[in-house]
């Protein structure tokens, strides 16, 4: 039952980054080039309500469909390791213009070469795994 | 029904994905969407190499049934809700740009088949242009603790400071590939 509701979550997430545009190359590379307002409208909307709804949830200590308290727990505290691995993240981004959500997506629409970048994802994550201790962090 | 085909606007698709992470956060997970390719790692044995893989991936069952819904939504919503020969209506300033760039009919489809087109792969710059753009979305995603989702969406929703700096480093990032090493690429 658990399982078909993460499935619909799914579903849903799946048609809105395909119906949004925001699994378009096209329009990453636009937003990285300012020439248009669709995704940072995208991303403003969804973020101010994102705000709202993080602030209402934690203000009346709202509780999951398990009964427990929803914590979102904070991120550890670092600079070097978001903003390089950031940097890492953006080059990949505008360059294959699909992030870790809307690969998928791209799957089911028949685009059989983002197989080749999800490849590269699953790569750089292993890689990621092996030097972790190296990085600085 | 005629305005679930058109094009959706931004607002209306802003609004749907803070949806999608408040009922991920109602049943009790978190709106990430890159922690699914550690968890393929952990299940394909890499733990075996690094510690880093090492945990319950059954536990995290469920972001792969997420993303195999993205698989089914992005199939739904490409055949059954959008019009045949979708376009993106891009700035023509973006147009033109593509095209210098030698992309021709920017916005006709909704990949450049420059870079996504089935016969493309048989070029080897395009394969490894595809392939080291998802190793450093892979890489960075978990150097950075979180991709789009994680931390430009939930992260900053809660107002944390890491993920205003990784979303920094995202931009920073998307800004050189785009100005800087689009004209040595393409």
């Amino acid at each position: 039952m658990r399982q078909l509701l993460y499935l619909v979550i799914g579903i849903f997430f799946g048609m809105v980054m395909m119906k949004s545009e925001a699994a378009s190359w096209y329009r990453i590379y636009e937003m990285f080039e300012f020439k248009s307002f669709h995704m940072y409208g995208i991303i403003g909307v969804a973020l101010g309500l994102g705000i709202i709804i993080t602030q209402v949830i934690k203000r009346n200590q709202i509780k999951s469909i398990d009964g427990k308290l929803i914590e979102i727990a904070p991120k550890e505290r670092s600079v070097s390791r978001y903003i390089i691995g950031g940097i890492c993240f953006g080059l990949g981004w505008a360059l294959v213009g699909a992030c870790p959500g809307p690969m998928y997506t791209l799957i089911g629409a028949g685009y059989w070469s983002i197989l080749i970048v999800i490849t590269g994802a699953l790569l750089g994550t292993f890689v990621y795994g092996l030097l972790k201790d190296k990085l600085p962090h | 029904m005629d305005f679930i085909l058109q094009p959706w606007p931004w607002y209306v698709s802003g609004v749907l994905i803070a949806l999608v992470m408040l009922v991920l956060l109602l049943v009790g997970k978190r709106f990430g969407m890159s922690s699914n390719l550690r968890t393929i790692c952990s299940m394909a044995g890499a733990g075996r190499a690094s510690e880093f893989f090492r945990f319950d991936w059954k536990s995290e069952q469920w972001n792969l049934i997420v993303i195999l819904g993205a698989v089914i939504g992005g199939f739904i919503a490409s055949n059954y809700l959008m019009e045949p020969n979708y376009q993106i209506v891009l700035n023509p300033e973006t147009v033109s740009n593509l095209q210098e760039m030698g992309f021709n009919n920017a916005g006709e489809t909704y990949l450049p088949t420059e870079l996504f087109g089935i016969e493309s792969i048989s070029n080897i710059k395009v394969l490894a242009i595809l392939l080291i753009g998802g190793f450093l979305v892979g890489f960075g995603a978990r150097y950075a603790g979180g991709c789009t989702s994680g931390h430009a969406i939930s992260g900053l929703s809660n107002l944390q400071r890491p993920s205003l700096i990784a979303v920094i480093g995202f931009f920073i990032g998307g800004l050189v590939m785009v100005h800087l090493l689009f004209p040595l690429i393409f």
